[in-house]
């Protein structure tokens, strides 16, 4: 809201504006939608014996933090606190952008993620969960007899 | 204090934290999230009136990852604001918290609200 009146930094504006016209524009959405500029933020990769999804959550305790595995369906649920004061405080809000409330995000794990080989860990405001491909989907080299 | 367009001399690509600003009669209170950063990464700087808040997100990631999918897509952060002089900048007090960074900026003794007694004659 800010922004539309006070530009500050244009690559930002920019790509703030790009993901609103994707957003307009985009005719065959996610069936979840788009999570760009949600909280938090998703990044998932990949190795050839995991699946590392990294959740951007600061402000978090990791306590409440709910990650829960459902055939193939991973979510990420959670609440942050406002850390705004009361409306009747002494003070007054200049910029208020930060998230504020309860959050959930789902994604689907590839076919061969092993619901036993999860784990996560919280450090510094981001949720690193790292699920084990099966191992029998693993490649091998077959002998040849 | 208010935000301003000037860029580091250092210009490489970084995102624009979310930030809350709450003024009271003693400073202000800036909360940015910093997801990633660890304390080490994490470089604040006063130069005249212009403060700088950079961080370097840092995961730890396995060997050979492939990205798939990224709505974090460059792993720093910068935003720049401009203190008001009333603001006294020698007196920041800065904490970093689960990727959340908490600044304190206390006003100048000489700016801070007086009550005026009302004599009657």
């Amino acid at each position: 809201m800010f922004g539309t009146f006070f530009p500050r930094d244009i690559l930002a504006e920019l790509n703030r504006m790009q993901h609103d016209i994707q957003r307009s524009f985009d005719i065959s959405p996610s069936i979840r939608g788009i999570g760009r500029g949600g909280y938090p933020a998703l990044n998932v990769g990949g190795t050839a014996q995991s699946v590392e999804i990294y959740a951007f959550a600061p402000g978090v305790d990791p306590a409440t933090l709910d990650v829960n595995l459902d055939r193939g369906v991973m979510t990420i649920a959670g609440e942050r606190k406002s850390e705004l004061p009361s409306a009747d405080a002494k003070t007054s809000v200049h910029i208020d952008e930060r998230f504020r409330g309860r959050f959930r995000r789902v994604l689907t794990l590839p076919d061969d993620a092993d619901p036993n080989g999860v784990s996560a860990r919280y450090r510094d405001g981001v949720l690193h969960i790292s699920v084990k491909r099966r191992a029998e989907a693993q490649p091998r080299r077959i002998s040849v007899q | 204090m208010s935000e301003s367009t000037n860029r580091n001399a250092n210009n490489a690509p970084a995102l624009m934290p979310p930030v809350d600003v709450v003024e009271d009669s003693g400073g202000i209170t800036l909360y940015a999230d910093l997801p990633g950063v660890p304390k080490d990464k994490l470089d604040l700087h006063v130069e005249a009136d212009t403060l700088t808040i950079e961080g370097a997100a840092v995961l730890d990631a396995p060997d050979g990852l492939a990205a798939n999918y990224a709505e974090i897509d460059t792993p720093r952060y910068r935003r720049v604001f401009t203190l008001s002089k009333e603001l006294d900048p020698s007196k920041v007090a800065a904490e970093l918290n689960h990727g959340v960074l908490k600044l304190r900026i206390p006003k100048a003794e000489h700016a801070k609200p007086r009550r005026i007694e009302v004599n009657v004659a």
